[in-house]
């Protein structure tokens, strides 16, 4: 099943004017800023298909950047977002892409400061869902059919053994689970498909675990 | 409680003998694992943005960025008071005019509900707040008559789809108007079976509606479409409540709907390629709004 909860459809709160166009991508910003973990201080923003195509006219641009300033889909500030971003410290630059891709409305992020960078693929396959598909060269193989964590942590001993305990804690069954690093020792990415909803909270606890750079809810 | 399509909605609300909002809100208790309490206060607090923007609609005067749309809501509602005679009815142009309210707020980038997206916010909250009138509905009916919306969003989205960009407006626009049909047949004390004929009746009336914005923005034609859409839950649900069913039954309307959507040209799903937006007129208007010309297959 696709949409789960009667709020995929009766939902989200948004800004308007576009379920796929905004609050999508007010999402993928926001999926973003969590994995990066930390404000940016600059943001490279790539729009293809109907995204490259539309974006100044449904204020894609702006809900992209209010949600890497942590925004929801509702939240006013987002109108203004592109002015916050600046006053927060963060450069901007958007492109457009001809490149084709498997979905029409796809973007290319790029987040970096001081410490370090990172790049993500986002699509928003409609009514305010969103689905990240590349995580700093990892191409992640979401179902979208239940609800999906991501954490970025260090390759590292007990790790995931970590982060399933406290899941274990919360009662929260993994239904899928995938992992992936570039080399020993570096940067890997957890993806964890579960059966129950993952609250905030326990976001939260895992974030604070030894070795995890980022987490975000899908 | 689980159902995929709206025969085994209806079979589960007949044979639990509960409404088609009880079945969606309990099935969401399971999938999400919250209580209802939770699960009724986040519905309740979606009306009260849905409340909001009518609000807004109806006494700010709204313009979105592009200048396209804005100010009609205003315009109906005046009319809607004033004119000795309104042919289609106080009722059917209050939801018509509380819709594009809504559908205005959003094209202005104001605070809506996605039902089931932006494009289509406005069908949902301009029916229930116009049938809540006339049935003088309490809080709870309102809210209620949302999960009976979602319950038949629920099932075109996981059978068919429900965005523009997938299936046409017939996916987007046709089917917030079919769930609002269903929407205020419960509202107005119907039958399970009934706001089912009422989805089907509102939907085939949508069939083959295609998605061409002007400029590629929420905005024309979609705040007329919402306002249309509005009128024709108001009048399905009333034929529904009559008794008049359906020739085919929903879940095959529904799958018409989702076939027609995959065999529409990629022009005419969102992508301002064909239909309206190939307008000159709408063609003019693109160079207008992005002061620069946008690159169109049709023209290289």
């Amino acid at each position: 099943m696709k949409y789960r909860s009667v709020f995929d459809i009766i939902g989200p709160v948004m800004i308007g004017p576009s379920s796929s166009h905004t609050a999508g991508a007010a999402r993928i910003g926001r999926a973003a800023r969590s994995l990066f973990g930390r404000k940016p201080t600059k943001a490279t923003i790539t729009f293809y298909g109907s995204f490259a195509k539309t974006y100044r006219g449904h204020g894609t641009d702006v809900a992209i950047v209010g949600g890497i300033l942590n925004y929801d889909t509702y939240d006013k500030r987002i109108v203004k977002a592109l002015e916050l971003a600046e006053e927060a410290g963060i450069t901007i630059e958007i492109h457009e892409s001809d490149e084709l891709t498997d979905h029409p409305n796809t973007a290319r992020l790029q987040l970096s400061d001081g410490r370090g960078n990172m790049e993500i693929v986002g699509i928003s396959i409609g009514g305010g869902k969103m689905e990240i598909t590349e995580l700093d060269g990892f191409d992640l193989k979401l179902s979208g059919n239940a609800p999906a964590l991501l954490v970025m942590h260090q390759d590292q001993y007990g790790a995931i053994a970590r982060v399933a305990t406290v899941l274990a804690h919360h009662r929260i069954n993994v239904s899928y689970m995938q992992v992936s690093r570039k080399n020993k020792g570096s940067q890997a990415l957890m993806t964890i498909e579960t059966d129950q909803t993952v609250k905030e909270r326990v976001t939260e606890e895992i974030t604070k675990l030894p070795g995890i750079t980022g987490v975000t809810i899908l | 409680m689980q159902f995929r399509t709206i025969a085994e909605l209806v079979e589960l609300s007949e044979s639990e003998g509960i409404p088609i909002s009880e079945v969606m809100i309990r099935q969401e208790m399971e999938a999400t694992d919250k209580t209802k309490d939770e699960v009724f206060a986040e519905m309740a607090r979606n009306w009260s943005v849905m409340e909001e923007a009518v609000e807004r609609g109806i006494s700010e005067d709204i313009r979105s960025h592009s200048g396209l749309t804005g100010g009609d809501a205003r315009k109906l509602e005046n009319y809607r008071k004033t004119a000795p005679v309104l042919l289609s009815g106080s009722h059917v142009l209050e939801a018509v005019s509380k819709a594009t309210a809504v559908s205005e707020v959003n094209a202005a980038m104001g605070t809506i509900v996605a039902t089931p997206t932006a494009g289509a916010c406005g069908i949902l909250p301009g029916t229930v707040a116009s049938a809540g009138e006339r049935l003088q509905s309490d809080e709870e009916q309102k809210v209620r008559a949302l999960f009976v919306a979602g319950a038949i969003g629920y099932c075109i989205a996981n059978n068919a789809c429900i965005s523009g960009a997938a299936g046409g407006c017939q996916a987007e626009v046709g089917s917030a108007t079919a769930m609002a049909a269903a929407a205020v047949v419960e509202m107005a004390g119907g039958s399970a079976s009934q706001s089912a004929q009422a989805l089907a009746i509102a939907l085939k009336n949508m069939l083959g509606l295609v998605c061409d914005p002007v400029a590629g923005l929420v905005e024309a034609p979609c705040v007329k479409r919402n306002a249309m859409g509005a009128a024709i839950a108001m009048v399905a649900a009333d034929m529904a409540l009559a008794g008049v069913e359906s020739v085919i039954p929903p879940d095959e309307v529904i799958e018409a709907m989702y076939k027609i959507g995959r065999d529409m040209p990629v022009s005419l799903r969102e992508t301002a390629l064909g239909g309206l937006a190939a307008t000159p007129t709408a063609r003019a208007l693109e160079r207008e709004i992005f002061k620069t010309p946008c690159r169109r297959s049709d023209e290289s």
